[in-house]
């Protein structure tokens, strides 16, 4: 019977049916970080069990990572704290630790993919919500919480609820200057943030298949923002070409047998999907957040929603999201002034986007009241871009070059917003206070774009910059 | 085996309720992320909706979670979509070391839910003019009794008793005591290894 790649996946992987009618289900790569691991090692500990299977589980510090200085011990005593407990965890059960030192560390979601760790057809876990970054390999990854992390260090399995499937076509050619950020922020608009739940989004039709897997990558990093805890690309050419050669990758014959297995795992054509929904690619314009959450967003050529012109419930929200963040009904979102310029994020601090950021950049200055930093999403993508001079451009322009992390996307490491700032950011949630200021402010964009709003100091349309 | 176990089941949760307003609270603000630097969940519940409770007592008013007569709620009513965001337990962790016994909401987001569910606070929904009903009751008086029962369905307060859900799964794993699943996920491990034999990229693609 025709099937989706989401069944075929989970049929692989299905241990068991468990007596409440959960599935057992077999994860085929764990990846750990230092924020939401300490408590499950510790569980484990307390309960004598071992890490059952812990070649295929790796581990980097990413989150409270310091950007600027790195020396050890770091200056935050409980930074130093997470990451030495992480790096006593992973010794004490043979956990590889991708850490500052290594050349590898990085983000969780970019260096699982940069080493060939993520593959098609794999169940792929990790303690953040994030973790759907790497369906854009055809795998079924997704976040979970510690005690799940617990069981999977403790069974390399998970007790799970399958999910139902809708198909998201995107359909014709993105304008230039519309990025893979403003699809996934269309999509959230359009469906909503709760709209995924209970679902995996399958990203299918001409313009996902036109784009490169660092673009993937940033459209089902964000399923999660609408709600689906999976969201997935059909492997194809580019997928497999993008792995080979990859450290963990399979070479030689064992890629050819793999190529042949991968090529299976696809969604069926005739398979069948819970739902269906078509965008239309030439309708997106570049997409910009102005309010409290990643789906209320327009058009940089728009204006913002009058609260009494939306319907029930969603009257309130958007009340709520005005008021905090300072802004009318009706105004332009272009031309709105910033205070700091943010680029970096698991869903856009890949070389692909520092690369978009730093053609809008070059030869130009960052506007006198704004604080610009990029933040490469590892070390790999940093000594890259510092190999093509990219970090010459940005110094150069006057934003910060600085070292891998997670950084201002939530604000664990000294990387903050202060007071009632308002940053241009390339990451994923404008949630009240989520970089690091409590009454902080962020307008979610595409790389491009927040280099466009530093140079003006506020936003603009890139599409307009010559 | 061990004391994964030892169950212990989930049938009723009764005592005083707090009602937060508002669609897609996040997991930043139940708990935002400067206080996820720890290596341990332990005094989590102090700052639970820090934040938001700062904004309310600058407006002069009280957050839900900051009333004294609340201090001793088991039943919190959210609206929907509640708990959206991050998969950091810590959200319900926070909730739960509160002293928050149930939820009850229009709609939940599945990690917080499940990750509720792992650490046995249930999530339950009810239909939003139930709840606004219940909010209504649970706003007016402080000291009101409300009772979850996840066997019976049905959740409520002395003059009123409105219908709950719960998916199935969550359900049963509550009420036998099975929703810490560890145990039972290592105790048919000839099962799972067979499954890991037969995934090609376990050995490498080897032929």
């Amino acid at each position: 019977m025709a099937q989706t790649l989401f069944q075929k996946i989970w049929d692989r992987h299905a241990v068991r049916r468990l007596p409440n009618g959960q599935t057992q289900l077999y994860v085929g790569l764990h990846l750990v970080h230092e924020v939401t691991s300490p408590q499950a090692f510790d569980e484990l500990a307390r309960r004598g069990w071992a890490v059952r299977v812990p070649h295929r589980t790796f581990a980097t510090v990413d989150h409270i990572v310091p950007t600027g200085r790195q020396l050890r011990p770091f200056e935050d005593g409980m930074a130093e704290a997470m990451t030495r407990a992480l790096e006593v965890n992973c010794r004490a059960h043979g956990i590889p630790l991708f850490d500052l030192s290594s050349g590898d560390q990085g983000i969780v979601h970019v260096i699982g993919p940069e080493l060939g760790l993520t593959q098609p057809g794999m169940t792929i876990c990790c303690g953040d919500s994030h973790t759907s970054t790497h369906g854009a390999f055809g795998a079924l990854a997704f976040g979970i919480g510690t005690s799940q992390v617990r069981d999977v260090l403790a069974s390399q399995t998970l007790a799970m609820s399958p999910l139902k499937v809708r198909r998201i076509e995107v359909r014709g050619r993105l304008a230039a200057g519309v990025y893979a950020k403003d699809v996934i922020l269309t999509i959230i608009g359009r469906l909503g943030v709760k709209g995924g739940t209970g679902y995996a989004y399958e990203y299918a039709g001409e313009t996902i298949e036109r784009m490169s897997m660092d673009e993937r990558m940033t459209i089902c990093n964000m399923s999660i923002e609408g709600g689906a805890r999976v969201g997935y690309v059909n492997p194809d050419d580019t997928t497999f070409d993008y792995l080979r050669g990859r450290r963990f990758a399979p070479s030689g014959d064992a890629f050819e047998r793999a190529r042949e297995w991968w090529r299976t795992i696809a969604s069926d054509r005739n398979a069948t999907w819970d739902d269906e929904v078509v965008i239309e690619a030439g309708e997106i314009a570049p997409t910009v957040t102005w309010g409290i959450n990643p789906g209320q967003s327009v058009g940089v050529g728009d204006t913002l929603p009058d609260p009494r012109s939306s319907e029930g419930t969603d009257r309130s929200g958007v009340s709520e999201a005005l008021e905090f963040m300072g802004f009318r009904a009706g105004q332009p979102i272009a031309g709105t002034r910033i205070d700091v310029a943010f680029i970096g994020s698991c869903t856009n601090g890949r070389l692909s986007d520092l690369r978009e950021a730093a053609r809008v950049v070059r030869g130009q200055k960052v506007a006198p009241h704004v604080r610009a930093l990029v933040v490469p999403g590892s070390q790999s993508v940093r000594s890259a871009a510092e190999r093509e001079g990219l970090d010459e451009v940005f110094r150069e322009a006057g934003f910060d070059w600085r070292s891998a992390g997670c950084s201002m996307c939530l604000a664990m490491n000294p990387d903050r917003l202060e007071g009632r700032e308002l940053c241009a950011s390339s990451s994923n949630r404008n949630f009240k206070g989520r970089q690091g200021s409590p009454t902080g402010r962020t307008l979610l964009m595409s790389p491009a774009m927040v280099a466009a709003a530093a140079i003006a100091g506020e936003v603009v349309d890139v599409r307009r910059i010559p | 085996m061990t004391d994964a176990l030892v169950v212990s089941r989930i049938e009723r949760v009764d005592g005083t309720a707090i009602t937060l307003r508002g669609d897609d609270i996040d997991t930043d603000r139940i708990i935002p992320a400067r206080f996820l630097k720890a290596v341990t969940f332990d005094g989590l519940e102090h700052h639970l909706f820090e934040d938001d409770c700062r904004e309310a007592r600058e407006r002069g008013g009280l957050h839900p979670f900051d009333e004294p007569a609340r201090r001793h709620a088991r039943v919190l009513i959210v609206g929907a979509n509640f708990g959206c965001g991050s998969s950091r337990e810590h959200a319900p962790q926070a909730i739960a070391r509160r002293g928050i016994q149930a939820v009850i909401g229009e709609s939940f987001a599945e990690i917080f839910s499940g990750n509720a569910l792992m650490i046995g606070l249930p999530c339950v929904t009810a239909d939003a003019q139930d709840l606004a009903r219940l909010r209504e009751r649970a706003d007016a008086s402080p000291d009101e009794p409300f009772f979850v029962d996840l066997r019976a369905g049905q959740a409520g307060c002395r003059a009123l008793t409105v219908p709950i859900t719960l998916p199935s799964a969550a359900r049963d794993a509550l009420l036998t005591g099975a929703w810490d699943a560890t145990g039972l996920l290592l105790e048919d491990y000839a099962a799972v290894e067979s499954v890991a034999a037969g995934l090609p990229y376990m050995k490498g693609f080897g032929s």
